[in-house]
């Protein structure tokens, strides 16, 4: 089954692009050009991925990453044309699990889109700890003593990473080659960010964190299970 | 001796020194002070006139004193003499007994004037002398203190005449001054010499009271006036002072001093005037400011909104490049050429927007602690391809763990855009990456043996878009702008880029950043000059071309190239 991807951006040209691209590399798309539509859109097609730009008529796209992210764990891609630290962050905060800088090349794109949808495979059952926490790793399930946590999809993969080698400290960029798929060094702010936004899901006190650890001027490790 | 000597020379060589820098410091508080120069000239000026004026007052009062006297003394004399006259008719001097009688007369005389009180004018006391005329043969007789009385006023008096003498007399052997006043007086048997002596010294305590007055008169006045041009000065001196605080404050970046204005005197004027001149300078720099804002803005707001257009071009194009092989030939070429070029504009509109970025000072420094070793090696990884495909060597000398707070990114970028400038100039000789460090720097040297740089452009490479020739291609597809990028990124580091060049024998840059972030640097670990030549000196480190990267401003050219010199100064410091 092809997956499928929700493009939200108001360029008709830049759209039928990225569509043109996209169906040339075997997804499904639909666009829709404004922001106050994504949503819905969301809802009713159930998308795989969604590629959201951030410069939108109508409603800003970090609000409507916001809205997305707040009844949906669907993995979303900003296409965003400004690079300063600022804008990055705060659309990753937002809830984006990537982004991708305009102008950008398909394949780039495509490797992108290619790395939020891969998880479809079936995983062989597993269960994993971190301190208080279990994870069911096919079920996509992370519970504390039998209270359900919800994560988006790459929260959980970031999890199941680093609980998979509970010894291991992690580097940023091995997080981001592991968990994002990028096999260049990359951005180091994605894992800042995406670290931050799962513990205020997973840790009881975010503050003191006792699931992902950090090792300073390493990177990050799983707490002892 | 020559110890005593010795020391006399060393105590006056240190008087003279204290004696200099005395005179120093005052000079110093003369050139710096409006206030004490009034005063000073002031207190000169009022001195000299006090002076003459004292001068003037004392000698019109002394004449004055001395004529009263005067006319007082020969109104004495004038009846001293007519009463002698009537006394002495019948005396001969030449007879014995004429001592007693001159005696008599004269006591007759000195009572006479002591009695009539309301007669003649007193003309305050006086001795009166009596004698017989010094020309007429036989002893002398004489009554009073005839010593007192000097020779030239005998003479005078001998001749027949009314003389005035000024002398002094001894009194209980203080010396008084006195004035003399000597008259012939004629006798039946000869003529007689009559002098009166009147001691001055009264007038000598009225005429020292008078001075002590002017002079005490004269200081008091002195001190007043000091301190009334003082007071005066420091009226018109304190708003100066304050009109130049505020001023000094106004061009340390306080844009918003203004002066106080207190009525319509002229400093209220000044005043006036130096907040409209602020007022204008402001609005001015204001205007300048927001116009620099604007343009910044406006580059990047253009180069954002390029991106999306340029977006859809570039996959469309990347579509057509894709499959080129079922295109005709022209066609396959053109979308060829359409995804480099692409490549081209992307790479420049990148680096416009970076460089409006730095311009504008919103670049941060993402500073942390890496191994300069990993991030040079990354830089040049990422051109490796481009030195192939130049057949251009690589000679890398990085050594390992070589650890400086630093932001990797930047860094990596300074040095990808050097060894790409190295190899689009380099015409396929080898080129140098060396990293070498001390305890407070790091630096990255690329050095390569092409063409060069001639005199003077060692500083223009770094030129917006400037190429230094115009035979040099380039390869790199590099937009122009990437050693300004460098030079920018090298400021917000606090580090220096430095380049040296001379035409055939190549060029080298130098990267020098502090190792602690912050920290200025004094001295680059590595020579910047030439290395390759027989003898080559290879300069300590820190010698020479180590000249800092300033915080702001452009470009300016150090030529330090003498003719047919070998050059292993740096031809040019890349501010």
């Amino acid at each position: 089954m092809k997956s499928r991807v929700l493009v939200v951006d108001d360029d008709p040209a830049l759209a039928e692009m990225l569509t043109i691209v996209l169906r040339g590399e075997g997804f499904d798309t639909a666009v829709v050009g404004d922001g106050t539509r994504a949503l819905p859109a969301v809802r009713e097609l159930r998308p795989d991925v969604v590629l959201l730009d951030l410069m939108l008529p109508g409603m800003n796209g970090i609000d409507v990453c916001r809205a997305i992210r707040s009844e949906s764990g669907v993995p979303i891609v900003m296409l965003t044309a400004k690079t300063d630290t600022v804008d990055i962050v705060l659309g990753l905060e937002s809830g984006a699990d990537d982004y991708v800088v305009k102008p950008f090349k398909p394949k780039e794109l495509v490797a992108r889109i290619r790395a939020r949808v891969r998880r479809t495979e079936t995983e062989p059952a597993e269960q994993l700890s971190i301190g208080d926490i279990t994870i069911d790793v096919p079920a996509h399930q992370v519970d504390r003593t039998g209270e359900q946590i919800a994560l988006t999809p790459l929260e959980f993969d970031l999890l199941v990473a680093l609980a998979r080698k509970p010894r291991q400290v992690f580097t940023r960029e091995v997080l981001l080659e592991q968990v994002w798929g990028y096999r260049h060094a990359a951005d180091t702010r994605l894992v800042n960010v995406h670290v931050q936004r799962l513990r205020s899901k997973v840790e009881r006190d975010p503050e003191h964190p006792e699931v992902v650890l950090t090792v300073r001027g390493v990177g990050y490790k799983a707490g002892p299970p | 001796m020559s110890l005593v000597g010795d020391r006399a020379r060393q105590a006056l060589g240190q008087a003279r020194q204290v004696g200099d820098e005395l005179v120093e410091a005052f000079n110093a508080v003369w050139r710096r002070s409006l206030q004490l120069r009034v005063v000073i000239s002031t207190l000169a000026l009022s001195t000299a006139v006090v002076l003459v004026l004292g001068f003037v007052i004392q000698t019109q009062i002394g004449g004055n004193i001395l004529a009263a006297k005067l006319d007082d003394a020969q109104r004495q004399i004038d009846s001293g003499t007519a009463l002698l006259e009537r006394e002495l008719a019948g005396v001969d001097p030449n007879r014995d007994g004429a001592q007693g009688e001159l005696n008599n007369a004269l006591d007759r005389l000195t009572n006479a004037s002591a009695d009539d009180a309301s007669g003649a004018p007193a003309a305050g006391k006086f001795r009166a002398v009596l004698t017989s005329a010094a020309g007429g043969g036989g002893s002398d007789v004489a009554a009073g203190p005839l010593e007192a009385v000097p020779a030239d006023l005998r003479q005078s008096v001998a001749e027949g005449a009314r003389a005035l003498r000024y002398s002094t007399i001894d009194e209980q052997g203080v010396e008084i001054p006195a004035m003399m006043i000597g008259q012939p007086v004629r006798t039946a048997n000869g003529d007689l010499e009559f002098y009166l002596l009147f001691p001055l010294d009264s007038e000598q305590r009225t005429l020292g009271l008078v001075q002590s007055t002017l002079i005490v008169g004269g200081l008091i006045l002195l001190l007043l006036l000091a301190g009334i041009a003082s007071l005066i000065t420091r009226q018109v001196v304190r708003p100066v002072r304050q009109a130049a605080e505020i001023a000094e404050r106004f061009a340390d970046g306080h844009l918003d001093e203004r002066m106080p204005v207190h009525g319509e005197d002229e400093v209220a004027r000044l005043g006036e005037s130096y907040n409209e001149m602020a007022g204008s300078i402001q609005s001015q720099i204001r205007q300048l400011e927001e116009f620099g804002a604007l343009q910044r803005r406006f580059t990047s707001d253009v180069s954002h909104e390029l991106r999306t257009p340029l977006t859809t071009v570039r996959m469309a194009a990347d579509v057509l490049y894709a499959s080129r092989e079922q295109l005709l030939p022209a066609l396959r070429r053109s979308s060829e050429l359409l995804v480099t070029e692409l490549d081209r504009f992307e790479a420049l509109l990148g680096d416009l927007l970076e460089i409006s970025r730095l311009d504008a000072g919103v670049a941060e420094l993402g500073a942390e602690r890496v191994d300069m070793n990993g991030v040079v090696a990354r830089a040049v990884e990422a051109v490796r391809g481009l030195a192939e495909e130049s057949g251009t060597p690589l000679e890398l000398e990085l050594p390992a763990a070589v650890y400086a707070d630093v932001d990797p990114r930047r860094v990596e970028r300074i040095v990808r855009n050097l060894v790409a400038n190295a190899l689009d100039h380099g015409e396929g000789r080898p080129v140098r990456i060396q990293l070498g460090s001390d305890e407070h720097t790091v630096a990255v040297l690329v050095r390569d043996h092409g063409v060069g740089l001639r005199p003077g452009e060692a500083g223009l490479v770094v030129n917006r878009f400037g190429r230094a020739e115009e035979s040099r291609a380039r390869r790199s597809g590099g937009s122009g702008l990437g050693l300004s990028i460098a030079i920018e990124d090298a400021r917000l580091h606090g580090g220096w880029l430095q380049a040296w060049g001379e035409i055939g024998r190549g060029a080298a840059f130098r990267l020098t950043l502090p190792r602690t972030a912050g920290d200025t640097i004094t001295a680059s670990p590595l020579p910047l000059g030439p290395d390759d030549r027989p003898g080559a000196d290879i300069r300590p480190p820190g010698a020479g071309g180590s000249v800092p990267t300033p915080p702001l401003g452009w470009p300016v050219v150090i030529p330090s190239w003498s003719e047919g010199d070998d050059v292993s100064e740096p031809a040019g410091d890349l501010r």
